[in-house]
């Protein structure tokens, strides 16, 4: 056996090992830092205004349009809900305590009729300073917006600076929303 | 009557030139085509591994009435799969494009190929070379050993 194929048969293998070991272990530890998801899409939103959109406000308050989230005075979210969604209705005491904190949470009922959501509103209480229906839906592909809940945090320029899918939890307020908000505000 | 039995033979051409109704979209029979083949090429958010023609998420319905009112109006499969993308990422299409993030997987065969024939030439140096044939000397020794 020649010098160089020993070493290369002890160091191809081995290379192997280390780069994807490695590879896989970056990825395993920043997931469990909630740091990567691999079923996370990025939204093509981010840095951008959302699309230009008018909808109506639902249950007495007042809807709003793209050109109402131009200029917010401090960093806002829009959070898209249904009341006929589990993980809307997960979320809704953390929205709650985020609005009591003095976050503005404007909402969009994604496809709901209007008797539903007010019965919901009334079940889980109102974060809403604004609220808009989304009868269609059309809104919602406009946005990207794939399933409810979904959060999107703008900053006071009205760009989208974060995009969350699922159910507001402690944990990504906490690792995710704060930092973001603190350094957008 | 000749005329009446001419159209009576024309008949079942109707069943050709017939619009559909997808989706809730009135379009010809080409068009309908035409969106299924755009559609099968974009994957489903919702179900994220069945393509938007196939899967059953409301959403998925929702953006085959879209993708066919824009067959209907004409527009290019291009600016089709720009409407998409542009909303939801280039995740949603099935067929990755080929763009930095993705040259590594268009890498991959090739690459395969070139470990493989590093394997083989590997393979190839380390074969020990057959012994020579053995002499006269060496056979009659084997043989008194066989004995």
């Amino acid at each position: 056996m020649s010098p160089l194929r020993r070493r290369l048969l002890f160091g191809i293998p081995l290379a192997v090992a280390v780069v994807g070991g490695g590879g896989f272990y970056t990825i395993l530890r920043r997931m469990q830092d909630d740091d990567y998801d691999p079923h996370a899409l990025p939204s093509p939103l981010l840095g951008k205004r959302p699309p230009a959109f008018n909808l109506p406000g639902v249950d007495g308050i007042q809807g709003f349009s793209n050109t109402d989230l131009l200029a917010p005075p401090k960093p806002m979210l829009v959070n898209w809900f249904a009341s006929w969604c589990l993980p809307c209705l997960q979320e809704a005491p953390m929205l709650l305590q985020l609005a009591q904190m003095g976050l503005d949470i404007w909402g969009i009922a994604y496809e709901d009729p209007p008797a539903q959501l007010a019965a919901f509103l009334q079940t889980n209480g109102n974060p809403y300073k604004r609220l808009a229906a989304d009868a269609s839906g059309l809104t919602a592909i406009n946005w990207g917006v794939y399933g409810v809940p979904e959060t999107y945090l703008i900053d006071r320029n009205g760009i989208v600076r974060w995009r969350y899918p699922g159910a507001l939890t402690g944990d990504v307020v906490n690792n995710k929303l704060t930092p973001l908000f603190q350094k957008y505000s | 009557m000749r005329f009446l039995l001419v159209l009576l033979a024309l008949l079942p051409m109707l069943a050709y030139a017939q619009d559909i109704t997808r989706d809730g979209v009135l379009l010809t029979p080409g068009q309908e085509a035409r969106a299924e083949a755009i559609g099968d090429q974009l994957r489903c958010l919702v179900c994220q591994n069945e393509s938007i023609e196939g899967s059953s998420a409301a959403l998925a319905k929702q953006l085959r009435g879209i993708i066919r009112q824009h067959v209907v109006a004409g527009d290019s499969t291009r600016s089709i799969m720009h409407f998409m993308v542009s909303r939801y990422g280039i995740f949603v299409l099935l067929k990755p494009p080929f763009m930095p993030l993705t040259w590594l997987l268009y890498a991959s065969p090739a690459l395969g190929l070139l470990l493989g024939f590093l394997g083989f030439w590997l393979g190839r140096m380390g074969r020990i070379p057959p012994p020579p044939p053995l002499t006269q000397a060496e056979r009659e020794r084997l043989d008194e050993l066989l004995r």
